[in-house]
């Protein structure tokens, strides 16, 4: 019975064990005769252990979106297109005022005419999108109102906005493995940008606070039915306008999208090649002009997107005359100089506009965020920003290394010269303890901070603390003259319910951390609740079984046990 | 066998008066003190010290080729109107200094422009010593707008909160809730106590202090803990003694876990201080004070508490069943009990329990 027990014991230990020795020290791919070399086991932990920008160095950028500044433009935006759409229903109205103080957002649209009103606000319902605004209407005033929850939530669109338009600018710029998300309260609009390597982020904090550049252009082709003209290469394109570009001309990339699957799907094969365009210059509209964009689905197909966009009052004249004598040639959408989409004018489009392709519901939406994306929705500002020089975050690691082992060396003597034989006991779950709560942060893919450093020497103070506990429990028994079996049977269990008791008490103020903290907070509570879940299995069960097999070993009566 | 603490029998509770009075006396000094700090600012100080991740302003930290003193770095920075800047050597490293430059407007967008010049213009100042790169190279900068230090600050005061709420709510349903209590009260001691340090010697309190703030209340219910539960379970052994000599016992009979855990916990945290660098100075110092004063408040805070509210309840019972009330029959069983069916009933605990329905 007990031996049985004993080598069910024995192999779960020694499979956690080698299976946590390998997470933390072979590498990912299928591993080689190198890979067991000092040099390559070094090299296997430093790519399997995820290290905080604390750590490794680089910059740590917190942001604010001033949504406020966002309503209020809205706010003055939706005032002159409601103005504009009461002109040209013949109906002038004598004033229409943006109220944007505190809290509040609101148009106010006055006449001299109170019958005209309802006519007013058809005509107004018609030409601009105020599907989030309430409508009121008393003497010879109408007022739109935007709610608080509707604030809430475009305030909260456009925050969602600029973390996107943030992440795409990382990208453009390559910035290599950025962390960008939400930071903070919800409401609190903050966006945190971690970009390991970046020592000197001056030169990114200017690109993402930089307004993009949106262009619709007039593309060169033979109109719909047939396909729009492009080239395999800038040089064959050079060629079709006779090798130079004229003044009002320009040869641009193209990323052609890619067509949609009949399920409507995400295509699976990789990119089309990069193929490029002649467009005329000067742009029809850019993105100053530009409203909204949202994809839609078309009436046709059930798998099929369009994107419908809306300009401002100014950039709808323009348009609308341009689109009108343009039927069926195509247009494309530039954004930062390269082509976006190419798509072919269906009817003339003034205010409100449709982009037409064969889009699926992600390439659609995809585009619709480009071009929303094409400026920053508010202006951002930075709140905090932090910045580690890789020396100083090898000088860190030196450091806390250094702390770890000092501190586990004097442990480890201070148990063995203390304890005795028992002694290795600790020693083993110790150094157990320190592999497996690695091999942990590993398949959680935690980051390992200088906190989180911190964290592994305490959990080295409470992982020493259960042994003792145990250890001087199993002493106290023996003094009460009971057999080296019964007393040590009788400690574990008594010091098991303290054990418990003080580390659940210890990962209920860590969680408290991991889930309500940041930064730091969150790096030393991650590595403390690993260290103490894996204390019970490495300070109790094996230790429990070491001492199993202790006394398993002498056939006779155990007199006496070295601790 | 090599033992520290066989049979130790010290009478520790009789010592509690002392022992409250050592911890009120520290408590009012670290409550004095920031008082004081907070009113009349002697040379210019402030009840805490709040480092620029609570309070909002730069650090630059920088490694000089031909380390210069603080004197001539204090000069080159005043040249671009920056006489504010605190300078801190890094007691380890010769040639790195820490340049922190408060944060002066409190506006919110002030505040971030403000934050961000500072950066520049310490960068602008140190050329004054040799070209960047060449001379001196910056090797770490935090920038932090007033409000993301605000931000920081009230979180990490809440979630310390929350946390202790969750600890107490645990230790209530493990034991009693005068258990839980008189722990979170110990627990409370030791932070304060340890503000109290660091508004004394005004020490800077960052980040990692508040981290350590939050291990070092691990720690000390960890410490609390084990005294309580070999409480528990005397009191199941030894139903006919008091709660008085039971807790004594206990004191005594885990007092050489005690000191031999805490005593290697010290010492590792020594390590820290000793070894772990600048950036986690403030964290050990911080678990230094704790680790001592946990380990303190869970003999000579914790249990004096506890033994005073449960004898009180005692009390109270006892004058409820002199003046003729009939004790509930059907009164609350003590969870102790209910966790051992095996022990038999009715053995004095009960009647204690009896009256508090």
């Amino acid at each position: 019975m007990k031996k049985k027990n004993l080598l069910q014991r024995s192999i779960i230990i020694a499979v956690v064990t080698v299976l946590g020795l390998y997470i933390v020290i072979g590498p990912r791919h299928r591993p080689t005769l190198r890979d067991f070399t000092w040099a390559g086991i070094k090299a296997s932990m430093a790519s399997n252990i995820r290290l905080g920008l604390d750590l490794k160095g680089g910059s740590h950028l917190v942001m604010r979106v001033k949504t406020d500044a966002f309503l209020n433009e809205l706010t003055q935006g939706n005032r002159a297109a409601i103005e504009s759409a009461a002109k040209e229903a013949g109906l002038a109205p004598k004033e229409v005022r943006a109220n944007t103080s505190g809290d509040n957002y609101s148009i106010t649209l006055e006449t001299t005419d109170a019958s005209k009103l309802p006519e007013i606000e058809e005509a107004v319902k018609k030409k601009v999108d105020l599907g989030e605004w309430s409508v009121s209407r008393s003497g010879n005033t109408i007022t739109w109102t935007l709610p608080p929850s509707a604030q809430r939530m475009l305030a909260e669109q456009a925050t969602e906005q600029a973390d996107r338009i943030i992440r795409s600018r990382l990208d453009a710029v390559g910035v290599a493995e950025p962390l960008v998300q939400r930071h903070g309260a919800q409401s609190a609009h903050q966006i945190l940008v971690q970009m390991p390597g970046i020592q000197d982020p001056e030169r990114v904090k200017q690109l993402l606070k930089a307004e993009s550049k949106l262009e619709l252009v007039h593309v060169v082709s033979p109109p719909q039915p047939s396909s729009v003209q492009t080239y395999n290469t800038e040089q064959e394109a050079l060629a079709s306008l006779g090798g130079t570009v004229s003044a009002d001309k320009r040869v641009l990339p193209y990323a052609e999208r890619d067509e949609p699957t009949a399920g409507g799907r995400a295509p699976t094969e990789p990119p089309k090649e990069k193929k490029w365009v002649v467009v005329d210059l000067p742009a029809i509209v850019d993105g100053s002009e530009l409203r909204n964009a949202s994809a839609v689905q078309t009436r046709g197909g059930a798998e099929e997107y369009a994107i419908a966009f809306s300009l401002k009052p100014a950039g709808a004249e323009k348009f609308g005359a341009w689109t009108g004598a343009h039927i069926n040639e195509y247009m494309g959408v530039v954004l930062n100089d390269e082509v976006k989409s190419i798509a072919y004018i269906k009817s003339q489009i003034f205010d409100q506009g449709e982009i037409s392709g064969r889009f699926s519901k992600q390439s659609a939406e995809d585009l619709a965020l480009t071009l929303r994306s094409g400026a920053l929705p508010a202006p951002i500002e930075y709140q905090e920003e932090r910045t580690v020089g890789p020396s100083l975050g090898a000088d860190s690691i030196r450091a806390g290394v250094k702390a770890s082992v000092y501190g586990l060396l004097f442990v480890v003597g201070f148990m063995l010269f203390y304890y005795r034989g028992s002694g290795v006991n600790a020693v083993v779950a110790l150094i157990l303890n320190m592999i497996l709560m690695l091999a942990g942060l590993i398949i959680f893919g935690a980051t390992l901070t200088l906190p989180g450093i911190a964290g592994i020497i305490l959990t080295i103070g409470m992982a020493v603390d259960s042994n003792v506990l145990i250890f001087e429990r199993i002493r106290e028994e023996i003094r009460t003259g009971k057999t080296i079996p019964s007393a040590v049977d009788q400690g574990f269990a008594r010091a098991f319910v303290t054990i418990i008791d003080t580390h659940v008490t210890t990962i209920i103020s860590s969680l408290f951390l991991f889930v309500f903290g940041t930064g730091p907070l969150r790096g030393f509570a991650v590595t403390l609740v690993l260290g103490l879940v894996v204390n019970l299995f490495s300070a109790v069960y094996v230790s429990r079984t070491i001492f199993i097999w202790l006394l398993s070993r002498k056939q006779q009566r155990v007199e006496s046990l070295s601790i | 066998m090599i033992q520290v603490f066989t049979s130790v029998n010290f009478d520790w509770l009789a010592w509690r008066k002392v022992f409250i009075a050592i911890s009120v006396t520290l408590m009012l000094a670290g409550l004095a003190s920031a008082l004081f700090r907070q009113w009349k600012h002697p040379n210019g100080t402030e009840a805490f010290n709040l480092g620029v991740d609570f309070k909002g302003g730069t650090v630059v930290t920088a490694r000089f080729k031909q380390p210069p003193t603080a004197e001539v770095i204090r000069a080159v920075l005043a040249k671009q109107s920056a006489q504010d800047a605190i300078i801190q050597p890094v007691t380890d490293k010769p040639d790195t200094f820490l340049i922190k430059l408060p944060l002066k407007g409190t506006g919110e967008g002030e505040s971030a422009a403000e934050v961000e010049a500072g950066g520049r213009t310490v960068r602008q100042s140190l050329n004054a010593l040799g070209p960047e790169g060449d001379a001196f190279e910056v090797i770490g900068t935090d920038f932090v707008g007033a409000v993301a230090g605000a931000q920081l600050r009230n979180k990490a005061v809440a979630v310390t909160l929350a946390a202790l709420v969750g600890i107490l709510m645990y230790i209530a349903f493990r034991f009693e809730w005068t258990y839980g209590a008189a722990a979170v009260i110990a627990v409370f001691h030791d932070v304060l106590v340890t503000f109290g340090f660091f508004s004394i010697f005004q020490w800077e309190v960052s980040l990692t202090v508040i981290a350590a703030m939050l291990t070092l209340v691990g720690f000390s219910v960890n410490d609390t803990i084990v005294v309580f539960d070999r409480i528990r379970e005397n009191r199941r052994l030894h139903r006919r003694d008091s709660l008085y000599k039971i807790t004594n016992d206990s004191i005594n009979q885990t007092l050489s876990r005690t000191v031999i855990t805490n005593g290697l916990v010290f010492l590792s945290v020594l390590s820290m201080v000793l070894f772990g660098g600048e950036v986690l100075r403030g964290f050990s110092l911080a678990l230094l004070i704790g680790v001592t004063f946990g380990t303190y408040s869970s003999v000579a805070i914790a249990s004096p508490i506890m033994v005073w509210w449960e004898q009180r309840l005692e009390a109270a019972n006892r004058a409820a069943t002199l003046a003729g009330r009939p004790v509930p029959s059907g009164g609350r069983p003590s969870r102790d009990l209910q966790r051992t069916p095996a022990s038999s009933p009715g053995m004095g605990k009960e009647s204690r329990r009896a009256g508090r329905a």
